[in-house]
């Protein structure tokens, strides 16, 4: 119980002196924060954007549909084999029929504030196609629905030609190579500011070690135990680590109120703020705990080879 | 129980170079008070190296407070020197800790609570004679005064065994006895001493066991010594 309660006041006090150590090394401190801000910085950005591209691509395929137009003298026996064949292929999600009917009421729809076209559609018999609209599971793998199509007694019962959503298709693939480059970029990135930021972390406690070396030998002759010495240099930079993911978060809302009243939250190009900052306002509490971890990892593992390296506890042979 | 077993120790430094210590064997009995002289480069430094280890042995066998050397892992040194008392020549104080907080490190880095250590400190400043300066800094103080400081922080935690390494070495006479006459004090508690020095007057004055170390090998041994330089 006894020995209990010295590891506490111990640990207590590891923690105090690793903590007046960072005020004390304020200036010394805020180069090792500084890069770590911007390595958290990037990471959340790699995160964020991942999944507003993810989002994005999903939309889109969510829209896509390959439509197979029907010649008008197709029967209803036709029509529902097409229809249960398609939806028995295993690439394909959904099927859905549009009668002649729907897809002129549809046109009538989307076309309301065109009279002419009212009037010139009015006074023909319907001139649309009934069809179906076949969803994909994955609009990359058209293959096996393209073959079905193609069989001659499908082929027959076709009117036009089918379209394969090309333009939608393309749009995906860039947005699927930019996601794929931001997100190698965002890799690179993390992997050479994280380097940076331990190999700065790491020097910063070389040089307090190196400031404190008596007092750390002294520590060491008194019978200081090895990690009531390592602890505080730990401690500090866990505070390190701290401090910058709070900043870096800081930062991304400051970002985001900024650009979504700038932008009134429309979408850049490929980059859809509105959801990206959907996403990090619904995840805030989670991202700053992952952002937190990282840091305090980021920093308890720099000060961890470094006081590894530069403190000898061995008596020499 | 012997307090301090050496037997036929060792230590090289370097290959080719001749032994700072040359098949050394000690006995220390509890409550001893050994003074250890010679002249400097002698081996009397490598000596208490090995006993507070810092250094190890090359060979031979350690036996302190009933602590075999041999079995000793390396996490378990500093649980060794929490059971010994060392004072050196320069003090080695902590120049931003006032007089107090100096010698409550010692009881900090053991987790001592803070009320022990409330009752503990001003108790063996009174020991070592500086009473009412607690708050001053080692700056301010002599250097007879500053050693002193060193000898409460050693003995704070009431080690069976002090190792005072030239702890006079540094200090004009008059002060250089103050510090001799508070080890005396503190053998007569019951704290084995073992003192390295030298000082021909202060050898001379105690009438305790000299032990002469020279060139690596123990020229004498004598229950109640004088030293001639």
């Amino acid at each position: 119980m006894k020995s209990f309660r010295r590891k506490l006041i111990v640990m207590e006090r590891i923690f105090k002196a690793g903590a007046i150590n960072f005020v004390r090394n304020a200036w010394l401190s805020a180069a090792a924060i500084a890069v770590m801000v911007i390595t958290l910085t990037i990471v959340l950005f790699s995160v964020i954007a991942r999944a507003t591209f993810n989002n994005t691509i999903a939309q889109i395929n969510d829209k896509i549909d390959v439509s197979v137009y029907l010649k008008d003298d197709v029967s209803t026996q036709q029509k529902d084999r097409l229809v249960k064949q398609a939806s028995d292929l295993k690439t394909v999600k959904s099927v859905t029929y549009v009668s002649k009917q729907e897809a002129l009421e549809k046109y009538k729809k989307d076309n309301q504030n065109n009279a002419d076209l009212l009037v010139a559609i009015s006074q023909t018999d319907n001139p649309l196609p009934a069809s179906l609209k076949i969803k994909p599971n994955d609009p990359n793998q058209l293959q096996e629905l393209k073959v079905f199509l193609e069989k001659p007694e499908n082929k027959a019962l076709q009117s036009d030609e089918t379209s394969y959503s090309g333009d939608r298709k393309e749009a995906i693939d860039k947005i699927s190579n930019a996601t794929n480059f931001i997100q190698k970029g965002g890799l690179v990135g993390i992997i050479i500011f994280t380097v940076i930021s331990m190999l700065i972390i790491f020097n910063t406690i070389r040089m307090a070690i190196f400031n404190r070396r008596d007092e750390l030998n002294i520590m060491r002759l008194l019978g200081a135990s090895t990690w009531f010495i390592r602890g505080p240099f730990i401690v500090e930079t866990m505070l390190y680590g701290l401090i910058a993911a709070i900043i870096s978060v800081l930062i991304c809302n400051a970002l985001f109120s900024v650009s979504s009243t700038t932008f009134e939250a429309s979408s850049l190009g490929l980059l859809d703020i509105g959801f990206a900052n959907e996403y990090f306002v619904n995840h805030y509490w989670i991202i700053l705990t992952a952002q937190i971890a990282i840091g305090i990892v980021i920093g308890a593992a720099s000060s961890y080879f470094a006081t590894r390296r530069y403190l000898k506890f061995k008596s020499t042979k | 129980m012997l307090m301090i077993l050496l037997d036929r120790v060792s230590k090289v430094y370097g290959k080719g170079m001749s032994p700072a210590l040359d098949r050394i064997s000690l006995h220390v009995e509890p409550r001893e008070f050994v003074i250890v002289v010679g002249s400097s480069g002698a081996g009397k430094s490598t000596l208490l190296k090995l006993l507070t280890r810092e250094e190890k042995p090359t060979s031979g066998k350690i036996i302190v407070g009933g602590i075999d050397y041999d079995k000793l892992k390396d996490k378990e040194i500093p649980y060794l020197r929490r059971r010994i008392g060392t004072v050196f020549q320069d003090f080695k104080l902590l120049p931003n800790k006032t007089v107090f907080e100096n010698v409550a490190f010692a009881l900090e880095i053991v987790g001592t609570g803070k009320q022990e250590i409330r009752y503990t400190v001003p108790r063996v400043l009174d020991i070592v004679g500086l009473k009412g300066k607690e708050k001053r800094m080692p700056m301010e103080l002599s250097g007879g005064e500053r050693q002193r400081v060193a000898i409460a922080r050693a003995i704070a935690r009431q080690p069976k065994i002090l190792i005072a390494d030239e702890p006079t070495g540094n200090l004009d006479p008059k002060h250089a006895w103050d510090v001799v006459k508070v080890l005396q004090k503190i053998n007569e508690y019951g704290t084995t001493v073992l003192l390295t020095t030298h000082n021909q007057e202060i050898v001379n004055k105690l009438k305790r066991r000299v032990i002469t170390i020279n060139d690596g090998k123990i020229a004498s041994d004598r229950a109640q010594g004088a030293y001639k330089g």
